[in-house]
């Protein structure tokens, strides 16, 4: 029985343009950017400070286009969520599967699978371009740390997705998720992880915890109380409990 | 008196409104009918000056709109009834209206009172419901208190209380003297409220007469005979009596009989003659949807076919009985049978006149329809439609 | 069948839906009636478990709709036709319910088939008039060829082939033995369609009977009596204790008394009829007398006129306060 309904989410998924030109957003902002900042930096390195050219990595650096790449994740796993209810589709959704977790499941399951394989691919696509951009400064996945950190980028976008579909869920309105979720990872998190006064409590949101796993080299100086694997679970804890929230609030209401 | 003459609007090589000439005269609600896609929409907006005739005019107390002095204040439109920017309130909407044609702002008071809406005045109309919009936009058309007023289908979304409503209210601005043409899908509407159809059909005019003349002229009206039910000699007697006398005879489902082709004093002189008594004699016209449907056979777009069913049904509980299907039911409704079909589908629609006529009632101002290979091309209700060809 | 028990529904100190009990039976249409804001729509969505009720239950062929394993093949609605994702295709759009209660693909093209839109199977559905959507809303409510069928304003945006074919539709699932629940305003339609009737006016079961019930109970009969002889019908009339008003036209119109009795006094007394036929009332007319008392506000009668001369005058419509709370 879930086997069908997850059948019938991939054909929902599939059958809408948005998820086509998100994921295809994601996978070419990411990956551009992450290639611009290569090009630049290789030209670049000569004129940096020593002390950032000792904690220099290769592999952080060809990431960089995950922090604007992860807002298209963010509108796919909004989109997927909320044009349920923005068309109405929810009633009749619900009228077919009247087991609402099975419901909410099977979409974020089908959702995951398709953010995951597209992260992945954008993930390994952009550390390869931009360590050949990178040139002689490059490294490779051989070195220690470094394929963790490219399978976790992958897996961080998909987290990101799983998180927004979470929210959206308890949300239901596209313009509201979109609303808080776009500034909150682009603007106040940075700024939140970057004040001191804030750090202590910013590292711990999940895109600053997050994307601890992508860091290969860790800067002199660095307190985080977590690691690569642990910033990754304390953003799997922050996507638990919004999906909780998002199922307890669409069992308890009205459709 | 809206009044066109030849009024024709092509779309690319498609003909939406082909040769119109009709008039909408003055103290009657004159229904406008037609199939989805017959041009009826372009046909209003043409009449309201937001779409130029390809050929011919549309005139309204002898004007095209657009050289009316103060239109607003001369005719009034419902359209669209979603057409409000959903931010504003349903007073303010209103306002913004009637300063634009210069009425005071004391009659949107009262138009919102005429409609019901003055207890929602001060609401955003985006949480208007359907019929809430529809009054809304009723109040709109009322606001320059015009003396032609234009409805597309105003009763969509109303509730029985709000379509009795409407019927009289368009009943009695024709009575004060108005010109009131309404379309509607709802036939058994149009029946209550019109009292003169326009029926077109692919653009062209099918007819132009009084509802009582289209429903005569479209259908044959028919006798209700029952006999009494404890004795069903005499209603094999009186079938079998009236037949010999040339009349055509259809049980009914609850045992009265349909007769067609004797005027009711001869069937009463007849069941007297033969000794049967009449439990009923009643005259019965077709409805207008019988005559409409008669008359636009060839002009609809979407036919439906039926059920083949892949078996899907639940099996019943254990214990439950199938339920029986009920006697007599479940046969689409009696019809006048359709008109004799054409044979060909003439090119030219001088072939057409011939061959395609028969059946046709002698309509004033007929056009033969001659099936036209591309059908009308009404961008509002038969856009998706063209893509289905 | 759909077996409502007790079912509440209370939107904070408003009871939407008050203690209704009423049952569906298969074989017939029954048409559900009802002002705006009488709770039929909530109804509905609590049948299909959308809403959950505040008190009471509703069962479909005996069992809770959350305990239904693929319930598309054992009931089918159609809730409202604009509730489709507009980038979809129709063809996807009933392709994706259909795997999710594991009907086959091939009943797609069926339905789609039934309801007319093969040819714009692959258009998105944003592109659809109300008419076409309100098909593929009917299509997905026939998917799973279910037993009980559920339509709420099925022939909104239909042209009259369109309202003709849904109607003679409705009939032939009843005539199968299924359950068809169909909710509309117009009641000239629902005349033509329905063979029961369920109405309910704030929230309350106001009648549960069937269609000619239901006009009797709710209308006078008169007859209506045309003769040759009529001085002779009169008096006939008139010894049998029955009295006839005489219209224009030689016409006679008796009230409170039945065609068959006049038929038989005709007979016994050799008076030709040239006819002879009751009268009723229209649905409009039962449903206005029965559901005056509990309409929600009742026009402020007059206000509108007094307020200057400029206005057409009509007679004002009842104000619609009550229903935008559906919206919410």
């Amino acid at each position: 029985m879930t086997t069908q309904i997850i059948r019938s989410e991939w054909t929902k998924i599939r059958s809408v343009a948005s998820t086509v030109w998100t994921l295809s957003l994601a996978l070419v902002v990411t990956v551009a950017l992450g290639m611009l900042v290569s090009a630049l930096t290789r030209h670049g390195f000569e004129n940096m400070r020593e002390q950032d050219r000792l904690s220099f990595d290769p592999t952080y650096i060809s990431f960089a286009g995950m922090g604007l790449g992860q807002l298209a994740m963010i509108v796919f796993g909004v989109l997927v969520v909320t044009n349920e209810y923005s068309t109405g589709m929810i009633r009749t959704s619900l009228a077919a599967v009247p087991q609402r977790g099975v419901f909410l499941a099977s979409k974020v399951a089908v959702a995951t699978a398709l953010a995951l394989v597209v992260g992945m691919v954008t993930s390994f696509l952009a550390f390869f371009l931009g360590q050949a951009l990178l040139g002689s400064l490059g490294t490779s996945l051989g070195e220690e740390g470094v394929l963790r950190a490219v399978i976790g980028g992958g897996l961080y976008m998909a987290l990101i997705a799983m998180f927004s579909m979470g929210i959206a869920a308890m949300l239901r309105s596209p313009m509201l998720s979109l609303g808080i979720l776009m500034p909150f990872f682009f603007l106040i998190s940075g700024i939140l992880g970057a004040v001191p006064a804030t750090k202590k409590f910013g590292q711990f949101l999940p895109d600053q915890a997050g994307s601890r796993i992508m860091q290969v080299v860790i800067p002199a100086g660095d307190d985080t109380p977590y690691g690569p694997w642990g910033g990754l679970g304390i953003m799997a804890l922050w996507v638990i409990a919004a999906l909780a929230g998002g199922y307890l609030l669409l069992r308890k209401r009205d459709a | 008196m809206i009044e066109a003459v030849g009024l024709t609007k092509r779309y690319g090589d498609k003909l939406a409104v082909d040769n119109l000439s009709f008039q909408v005269r003055p103290g009657a609600v004159t229904g406008f009918l037609g199939p989805n896609g017959s041009g009826k929409s372009t046909t209003m907006r043409m009449i309201l000056g937001l779409d130029n005739p390809t050929a011919g005019t549309v005139t309204i107390c002898g004007r095209p709109y657009r050289e009316l002095p103060n239109a607003p204040r001369q005719v009034g439109a419902l359209l669209d009834a979603k057409a409000v920017h959903g931010g504003r309130s349903a007073r303010n909407h209103l306002l913004c209206l009637a300063q634009l044609s210069g009425i005071p702002a004391r009659r949107v008071d009262e138009v919102l009172g005429v409609v019901g809406l003055h207890d929602v005045a001060k609401k955003r109309s985006r949480g208007f419901s359907l019929g809430m919009g529809q009054r809304l936009g009723i109040a709109a058309a009322l606001l320059g208190d015009p003396q032609v007023l234009l409805f597309d289908e105003p009763v969509n979304g109303l509730d029985p209380e709000g379509i009795l409503w409407v019927r009289n209210l368009m009943k009695s601005l024709a009575a004060e003297g108005r010109t009131v043409f309404v379309s509607s899908h709802l036939m058994s509407e149009m029946a209550l409220t019109a009292d003169h159809l326009i029926v077109i059909g692919r653009g062209r005019l099918l007819a132009d007469m009084s509802v009582k003349d289209f429903i005569a002229a479209n259908s044959a009206g028919f006798a209700r005979v029952r006999t009494p039910d404890t004795e069903p000699q005499q209603r094999e007697k009186l079938t079998s009596v009236l037949t010999e006398a040339g009349a055509h005879v259809l049980p009914e489902q609850d045992g009265a009989l349909r007769v067609t082709g004797l005027p009711l004093p001869r069937i009463s002189d007849l069941a007297h003659e033969a000794g049967v008594r009449l439990w009923e004699l009643s005259p019965h016209q077709a409805s207008l949807e019988e005559a409409y449907m008669r008359m636009t056979q060839e002009a609809v777009d979407y036919r439906s076919t039926a059920d083949q069913k892949a078996g899907l049904m639940q099996p019943l509980p254990p214990g439950a009985e199938p339920p029986l299907p009920v006697p007599g039911q479940g046969q689409p409704g009696w019809y006048v049978p359709p008109p004799p079909q054409r044979d060909e589908r003439a090119s030219a629609p001088d072939t057409a006149q011939s061959s395609g006529t028969s059946g046709r009632p002698a309509a004033p101002a007929e056009q033969p329809s001659a099936p036209v290979a591309a059908s009308a091309a009404d961008p509002a209700d038969s856009a998706p439609s063209e893509d289905a060809r | 069948m759909i077996e409502l028990e007790g079912l509440t529904k209370r939107y904070g100190d408003k009871l939407a839906v008050d203690n209704l009990t009423f049952t569906v039976r298969p074989g017939t249409v029954t048409g559900f009636l009802g002002p705006n804001g009488a709770g039929k729509s909530t109804t509905m969505r609590m049948i299909l478990g959308l809403d959950h009720p505040t008190a009471g239950s509703v069962r479909i062929d005996g069992r809770r709709y959350q305990e239904l394993k693929d319930p598309l093949t054992y009931i089918g609605a159609l809730l409202d036709a604009k509730a489709v994702h507009g980038g979809r295709s129709a063809y996807n759009h009933l392709l994706c319910l259909a795997q999710s209660n594991g009907i086959p693909a091939r009943r797609v093209d069926e339905v789609l088939d039934i309801v007319g839109l093969t040819p714009v199977a692959r258009k998105k559905a944003k592109n659809f008039s109300l008419g076409m959507s309100q098909r593929l809303g009917i299509a997905a409510a026939l998917l799973g060829d279910p037993r009980i069928l559920m339509f709420d304003e099925p022939v909104n945006g239909l042209d009259p082939e369109g309202i003709q074919w849904i109607r003679s539709l409705m009939k032939s699932l009843a005539a199968q033995g299924r359950t068809v629940f169909v909710s509309s305003h117009l009641m000239s339609e629902m005349a033509l369609t329905a063979d029961h009737l369920v109405v309910i006016g704030q929230g309350r079961l106001l009648a549960d009977m069937s269609m000619a019930d239901f006009i009797a109970q709710n209308s006078q009969c008169r007859v209506r009596i045309r003769t040759p002889e009529r001085e002779r019908m009169l008096d006939v009339l008139h010894t049998a204790g029955i009295t006839a008003v005489e219209k224009d036209g030689g016409l006679l119109e008796v009230e409170g008394s039945r065609a068959e009795r006049i038929g038989e006094l005709a007979a016994e007394h050799r008076i030709v009829l040239h006819e002879l036929s009751s009268q009723q009332s229209s649905l409009e007319e039962a449903f206005m007398q029965l559901t005056a008392g509990s309409v929600e506000y009742h026009a402020h009668t007059g206000q509108a006129q007094q307020t200057g001369g400029t206005g057409p005058a009509v007679v004002p419509a009842q104000p619609v306060a009550a229903d935008t709370k559906k919206e919410s």
